[in-house]
């Protein structure tokens, strides 16, 4: 097996921004800036930064849900961006995503059972009793019931959604899970339980995560490796114990330094 | 408007207040919360969602939706002028008299709490000119001190919200929040929205102005990281009811009651040395009648 599953290399994207009086000037900002990264195969990699730092950006274009400049992104061996839409959809299946916001990610007008089931059918994976079953299942391990199959989203709370959110990248048995923010907007009780449940099925699932977080406590608790991002370059990146005891760069530092409490050693 | 100045009352006094929607008055959302906060003072309310702590600071205010009622409770504020009063059965009329002038409030979202059609200095203008009367080149120069107070350059007054950071627009919120140097600030999770590092900075600035100004701080939060650095005393809430209190050190390193251990120990810490253990709530409502501590 190949060491680092996902690869991307030299990344860029160069938005073009109305600015000046009226809108009528343009200028152009680069959210991605020569970036590098690989994530390793079964690990976890974090990418932290703050907001406008292109850290977003960077999961969009690594699942090429949105095109880049220039640069290559690798999986098992393929240069996704070479590949023609059709081969690229069969791709995704191993390729997920789940969403910050569990509130706006779902959609509200569809029933649980068909939003996790949603991925099967498009990939055409199994007749529909087939279907059925591995969506109940996938349902049972986040943590949800059969009979939650027949409800809409909002009749869940955060977590729950959030669980169903899971549940629905995972259904189609991926290789990599791209997280972005998964537990930013959930209170810190539910937070611990999704980061369990991420953590167990990813030993189960022999997933790989690369996990977009502004909250290092959080990345400390999940990652292997870091990227460090700042206005759309990679300042430093590394095995995550070794960046949070010597961060060389001083962003990295300013970063650590801002982490609230951390006069807290053990709560 | 009971007895008159006295020093050793503390700023602020919750009896026994109680939460209920209007139409439904037995299902308490807050029961029975009381604590007290002394001048120089930060105590921070802390709990998940829906344990009532921000319906607690909207009554201190009176800004309770039209839907809910204060069904029980005193909320005794100790002002100079007037002594120690119940603000809670003041008028509305009264009552704006204190808001923004003795009690003011920073929200969550300075995106939201600002208005988008007026420039920033008018903003932090207007309660001065409410509460203090003040008009033209004084009122100028107040907002000018006041944006450098809070980090930003005085000639961005004449700016509009739009063209501000998240960071700059909650320094902004802050400066119209001391315009009137108030007794008492609340602050409803006021860095929840910003990134780490401009939390931080946040935080130490309202720490520097509370010292300076000598006021009382009224902190909700969820992020014990955010207590650790900020409270003196703090308060657990739990469905409504506070199920621990002390200052921040017992309550931090020592904690008595089941909830404020096990959401202790769901705050991932910096060092990863820890194991997180999401909380058991079947168990804590069997648990539910341990005592809550201090």
């Amino acid at each position: 097996m190949n060491e680092y599953i996902l690869e991307a290399n030299h990344l860029t994207k160069t938005y073009t921004q109305r600015s000046g009086r009226f809108g009528f000037a343009k200028s152009q900002v680069k959210a991605l800036n020569d970036v590098s990264i690989k994530l390793r195969t079964g690990k976890t990699l974090a990418v932290v930064g703050e907001s406008g730092s292109g850290k977003s950006t960077l999961a969009r274009c690594l699942l090429q849900l949105q095109s880049i400049d220039s640069g290559e992104v690798i999986f098992s061996g393929k240069d996704l961006g070479k590949l023609n839409a059709e081969s690229l959809r069969s791709v995704r299946k191993d390729l997920q995503m789940v969403f910050q916001d569990p509130f706006a990610s779902l959609n509200p007008r569809m029933r649980v059972g068909d939003l996790v089931g949603e991925g099967l059918l498009i990939h055409g994976l199994g007749s529909a009793a087939e279907r059925q079953t591995k969506v109940i299942a996938m349902l049972n391990r986040v943590g949800l019931t059969e009979a939650d199959m027949q409800k809409y989203p909002h009749e869940f709370s955060g977590g729950q959604r959030q669980r169903i959110g899971i549940a629905r990248a995972l259904v189609l048995e991926p290789k990599v899970v791209v997280c972005d923010e998964p537990v930013s907007a959930l209170d810190v009780s539910i937070q611990a339980q999704i980061l369990l449940l991420l953590k167990e099925l990813q030993q189960e699932m022999a997933l790989s995560y690369i996990f977009i977080s502004h909250d290092l406590r959080v990345v400390r608790h999940i990652a292997d490796d870091i990227v460090v991002m700042h206005q759309g370059c990679v300042v430093e990146q590394g095995e995550v114990a070794d960046i949070y005891e010597r961060p060389r760069h001083v962003y990295t530092q300013n970063l650590l330094a801002a982490i609230p409490g951390k006069k807290i050693v053990n709560g | 408007m009971t007895d008159s100045i006295n020093t050793v009352q503390p700023l602020l006094q919750l009896q026994d207040v109680s939460i209920s929607p209007k139409t439904s008055p037995s299902r308490l959302l807050v029961n029975n919360v009381s604590f007290t906060l002394e001048a120089g003072k930060t105590t921070c309310v802390v709990g998940e969602s829906g344990s009532g702590k921000s319906l607690t600071a909207l009554s201190i205010m009176g800004l309770l939706s039209q839907q809910l009622q204060l069904t029980s409770g005193k909320v005794l504020f100790n002002d100079k002028e007037s002594g120690v009063q119940d603000i809670a059965l003041l008028s509305d009329k009264a009552l704006q008299k204190i808001r923004g002038a003795k009690i003011a409030m920073i929200f969550q979202e300075p995106m939201t709490s600002l208005n988008p059609v007026l420039t920033v200095g008018y903003q932090i203008g207007e309660s001065l000119t409410m509460h203090l009367g003040l008009k033209g080149e004084v009122l100028k120069a107040k907002i000018a001190t006041l944006l450098e107070m809070v980090g930003i350059p005085s000639n961005r007054a004449g700016s509009y919200p739009d063209e501000l950071s998240g960071g700059q627009r909650q320094r902004v919120m802050i400066a119209m929040s001391i315009a009137c140097e108030p007794r008492l600030l609340i602050a409803d999770e006021p860095t929840t929205a910003l990134d780490v590092t401009v939390q931080a900075q946040i935080l130490k600035l309202l720490d520097e102005l509370k010292t300076r100004m000598n006021m009382g701080m009224l902190f909700i939060t969820h992020d014990f990281g955010v207590v650790a650095d900020i409270a003196d005393n703090v308060v657990v809430m739990f469905r409504g009811e506070i199920v621990e209190a002390g200052s921040k050190e017992q309550v931090l390193s020592n904690p008595q009651h089941p909830y404020t251990k096990a959401l202790l120990a769901c705050v991932p810490d910096a060092e990863g040395k820890k194991d997180l253990k999401p909380i058991d709530y079947a168990w804590l409502s069997d648990n539910k009648t341990l005592s809550a501590g201090t």
